[in-house]
């Protein structure tokens, strides 16, 4: 036995720390358990952060050799030095993980390294990697241990050949042909990475689209542009088996009822990610799941044995990055006696291949399908004049509104630059905002946010610049 | 310093009040003596005025009810009225207050345009800020309730305040129409006249133990009476000759005969009135109003018929009091104007009796020879509170009105 705490967070990653350095700041005697070597989770470490390290340094390239000549920009040799890639990618990294433990130390939260699970309510085990062990009373129980990429049968990682997302961003050579098994947002932003790079890109994709719950307008224009980027997609492809031989790996799919066959050198398996929880001792304790895998949880993030509350990757929900912040968060509000509240109805989405896609609220099809009469104004950045100053012109941004209420339903924007812009849009929405208040907004001129105001405009048929 | 608007005391008997129509939007200025709002009392509709001139800032919504002496807006007498020019009065909107700032611009637009107030809705945006939506059910709603303000701001408030404006009655309601596919039902709240029309004769029901007495009455006399001295009349007094100077002179000097139909049930007691003050049954486009004709016992039927043509404008210009409608110790009703034979009129409570006038046409009626003859007859109903008065004196009360009318020279005798 050892101290005693109000809270013990499990897991450091983006909804871990952030909940536990939220608990600190209300005043409770807080802990977060990490394993890993460094805190910020999948999301610092193997996720969001090193991802578009790369996916910048890997545009810069891909800009400089395929754009720059437009902007009368020559140069007599290009190259780039994989290594010194992965080293920049690795020390954004470090720097961002050293940062939350100095966050840690700042808000007095102790970090207790080792593997957490649950004794029982009110009790954390801590194993460390030497086997020792220490318990810890903790009032407070939060599980936020995450999620994991998902292995299937048909392509078990070996980690050389066929890989995982993690493996993906510390390759030491570009592959010469890259197979990508699923076409959802991880997927895509690896294919863009080293498609950039120099290798051929195939991706495999079950589904007959591309970003699977996007809209499908969105999904359609993107996967125009990256084929034009030379990637190459097998849409309603189903991987059956693969077969390494030697340093190569032969695929086997069905497509159609056809058997398709690939050869790659490497393989990214990316076809999803599951619920961290196994080894919490959670079924020990009664703590529910669903048919999923994820912690059950109520409005309030308890889950159906007291004192255990759980968030982000690990309940239900996308898994993102800030829906796991704001839970975390939320959740440490309401355990210091505060109104915590999140709201599900404007969490954006983001995919930062290039153009970047970004959307909040339903999409076109979830309308439909609800028999919700909706207005839609579209309006493309080749009108934008920022855009074109950019010579980043492709995409468009689509407002879908209320028919009756004008009320925003859904953006969705596929451009460049689109992670940054969908922020005015979730602020509207938490706001629920009109279209016609987006379109009322003064936008600063020449901006790539004036698509967003255009489109707005668009809903009711009063595109000025269209 | 803000004034504060309070709801006036509007009568004795009021406790509260209904918000009918805003006249001002918030932001408005107003100048002293301004129109502000119409209130509705269980009563009456009442004009409530600006004490002070200034911009008017609205804290109770349209339909909202109110107490005497709650604060229902504030006058910021610090801001001076602009000249009335339409810009002026439009630069005035773009001054808004805090509040309405914090509308998003869809909302500012659409109350700039509507004239709805965001500030009295209940929003359904993040901390109940209004949405657009929020506006539209509003302006929807407004639409198919006639007690919401049609006047724009952007209309110059000499516009708004010109006293033409000030009666005409409300916008009719639109009601579903049958000839499109759809049917719909409507929903709008009962006026605050209509409540308390609707809980005073459930009341009426509840308490008084109520029974009807019927009787005919031979309108011969009454008729070459009135035709005989009409045009004298008329010139006379400068009024027309009616019925109901004589129904209440025959009726006064029934209730005299027997005065406890002239008097109220109080607990254990009986209130005996030497006064006959008649509440007479008026229609007018809010509801039933029942004015009060006062010491009828000790006017002309000259005077009585002065008094009425005297109330019933009133009631036509909505200009119908508290006090012009309080008190009464009788009531008499005229369903006949409406086409009505017989109804059972129900008791005006804390009154004792009711008497209902209907319909004169001519009937068969076997004379005392035996003789059949048309005759222009009317039923004539008295609803009566069986716990103060029995049968016989009610029954007799009411042949005592029949038998004044039919030979008027009783009235004279007092026979």
């Amino acid at each position: 036995m050892s101290d005693t705490y109000d809270l013990i967070v499990i897991g450091g990653g983006p909804g871990g720390y952030v909940a536990a350095i939220r608990g600190a700041q209300l005043g409770l005697k807080t802990a977060c358990v990490e394993m890993r070597e460094t805190l910020g989770g999948t999301c610092l470490n193997v996720g969001c952060i090193p991802s578009k390290a790369l996916l910048e340094s890997s545009h810069y390239y891909f800009r400089a050799k395929h754009e720059f000549a437009s902007h009368g920009i020559s140069f007599s040799e290009l190259s780039f030095n994989l290594a010194e890639m992965i080293k920049r990618k690795n020390e954004v990294v470090s720097g961002m993980t050293g940062g939350v433990e100095f966050l840690f130390k700042k808000n007095k939260v102790t970090w207790l390294k080792g593997m957490g699970s649950i004794v029982k309510p009110g009790l954390v085990k801590v194993t460390a990697k030497d086997g020792t062990a220490v318990d810890y009373v903790g009032k407070n129980i939060m599980i936020a241990t995450g999620s994991e990429p998902i292995a299937i049968p048909s392509a078990p990682f070996d980690h050389q050949l066929i890989c995982d997302s993690t493996d993906a961003l510390n390759w030491s050579s570009v592959p010469k042909h890259l197979v990508v098994v699923g076409g959802g947002v991880i997927g895509l932003e690896m294919a863009s990475i080293w498609s950039r790079l120099g290798a051929k890109v195939t991706v495999l994709e079950a589904l007959d689209k591309i970003l699977g719950p996007m809209d499908r307008g969105i999904s359609t224009a993107l996967q125009k542009i990256l084929e034009k980027e030379g990637i190459t997609f097998e849409l309603s492809t189903l991987l059956e088996s693969t077969k390494i031989k030697g340093s190569s790996v032969g695929l086997t799919a069905k497509k159609d009822g056809k058997t398709v066959e690939f050869e790659a050198d490497k393989v990214l398996v990316a076809v999803g990610r599951r619920p961290y929880t196994e080894r919490l001792g959670l079924l020990d304790l009664g703590v529910e799941l669903d048919a999923r895998g994820r912690v059950k949880i109520d409005t309030h993030f308890k889950t159906n044995v007291p004192g255990i509350y759980a968030i982000g990757d690990a309940v239900q929900g996308p898994m993102l990055a800030h829906k796991a912040e704001e839970e975390g968060i939320a959740a440490s509000e309401g355990i210091a006696g505060k109104a915590g509240h999140v709201n599900y109805e404007a969490i954006p989405g983001v995919v930062y291949t290039w153009p970047e896609v970004a959307s909040v609220g339903a999409t076109e099809e979830e309308l439909k399908a609800k028999d919700v009469k909706y207005k839609k104004g579209q309006f493309n950045f080749r009108a934008n004049g920022r855009a074109k100053a950019m010579g980043d012109s492709e995409g468009f941004v689509k407002v879908l509104a209320d028919e009756k209420t004008d009320r925003l339903l859904g953006v969705h924007i596929i451009g460049p630059n689109a992670s940054e812009l969908i922020g005015e849009v979730a602020i509207a929405f938490e706001f629920g905002a009109s279209a016609e208040d987006l379109a009322r907004a003064v936008h600063a001129h020449p901006t790539l946010t004036e698509a967003i105001k255009e489109a707005s405009l668009g809903v009711d048929g009063r595109m000025i610049h269209s | 310093m803000p004034v504060e608007v309070k709801v006036p005391s509007v009568g004795e008997s009021i406790k509260e009040g209904m918000i009918g129509t805003w006249r001002k939007a918030s932001g408005d200025l107003v100048q002293r003596d301004e129109v502000l709002l119409d209130l509705e009392t269980d009563k009456a509709s009442v004009e409530i005025v600006a004490e002070v001139s200034g911009k008017l800032e609205i804290l109770a919504k349209v339909g909202q009810v109110v107490k005497i002496g709650e604060v229902i807006a504030n006058i910021d007498p610090s801001a001076s009225m602009p000249a009335q020019t339409p810009t002026a009065a439009k630069e005035s909107n773009a001054a808004s207050t805090a509040k309405e700032a914090d509308n998003g611009p869809a909302v500012r637009r659409m109350a700039a345009e509507t004239g709805i107030d965001p500030n009295t809705l209940e929003g359904s945006g993040k901390d109940q800020r209004v949405t657009k939506g929020d506006m539209i059910h509003a302006q929807e709603k407004a639409a198919t309730s006639p007690q919401t303000s049609k006047a724009s701001p952007a209309q110059s408030s000499s516009a708004q305040s010109a006293p033409k404006g000030k009666n005409e009655p409300s916008a009719p309601v639109e009601l579903p129409k049958l000839s499109g596919s759809a049917r719909e039902d409507s929903r709008k709240p009962m006026s605050m006249m209509r409540r308390r029309i609707a809980e005073r004769l459930v009341q009426s029901q509840n308490t008084a133990a109520i029974l009807t007495t019927f009787n005919e009455l031979d309108m011969t006399a009454v008729t070459e009476l009135r035709k005989r001295y009409a045009d004298k009349f008329q010139e006379k007094y400068n009024i027309k000759l009616g019925f109901m100077g004589f129904f209440i002179k025959a009726a006064v000097d029934a209730l005299q005969t027997y005065p406890e139909i002239n008097a109220f049930i109080d607990g254990n007691d009986v209130i005996y009135h030497n006064y006959c003050d008649f509440s007479v049954a008026v229609s007018t486009e809010k509801g039933l109003l029942t004015p009060v004709i006062r010491d009828c016992d000790k006017m002309s039927i000259a005077g009585i018929e002065l008094a009425i043509a005297a109330m019933a404008k009133k009631a036509r210009d909505n200009k119908i009091s508290i006090d012009d409608l309080t008190g009464g110790t009788f009531t008499i009703s005229n369903g006949g104007i409406f086409g009505s034979l017989m109804s059972t009129p129900i008791i005006n409570p804390p009154q004792t009796a009711i008497l209902g006038m209907h319909k004169t046409m001519l009937r068969p009626i076997v004379m005392p020879d035996g003789k059949i003859e048309a005759r222009p007859m009317m039923y004539l109903a008295l609803s009566y509170d069986h716990r103060m008065v029995d049968g016989k004196e009610a029954v007799q009360f009411l042949v005592r009105i029949k038998e004044n009318l039919e030979d008027p020279a009783r009235l004279l005798l007092g026979v």
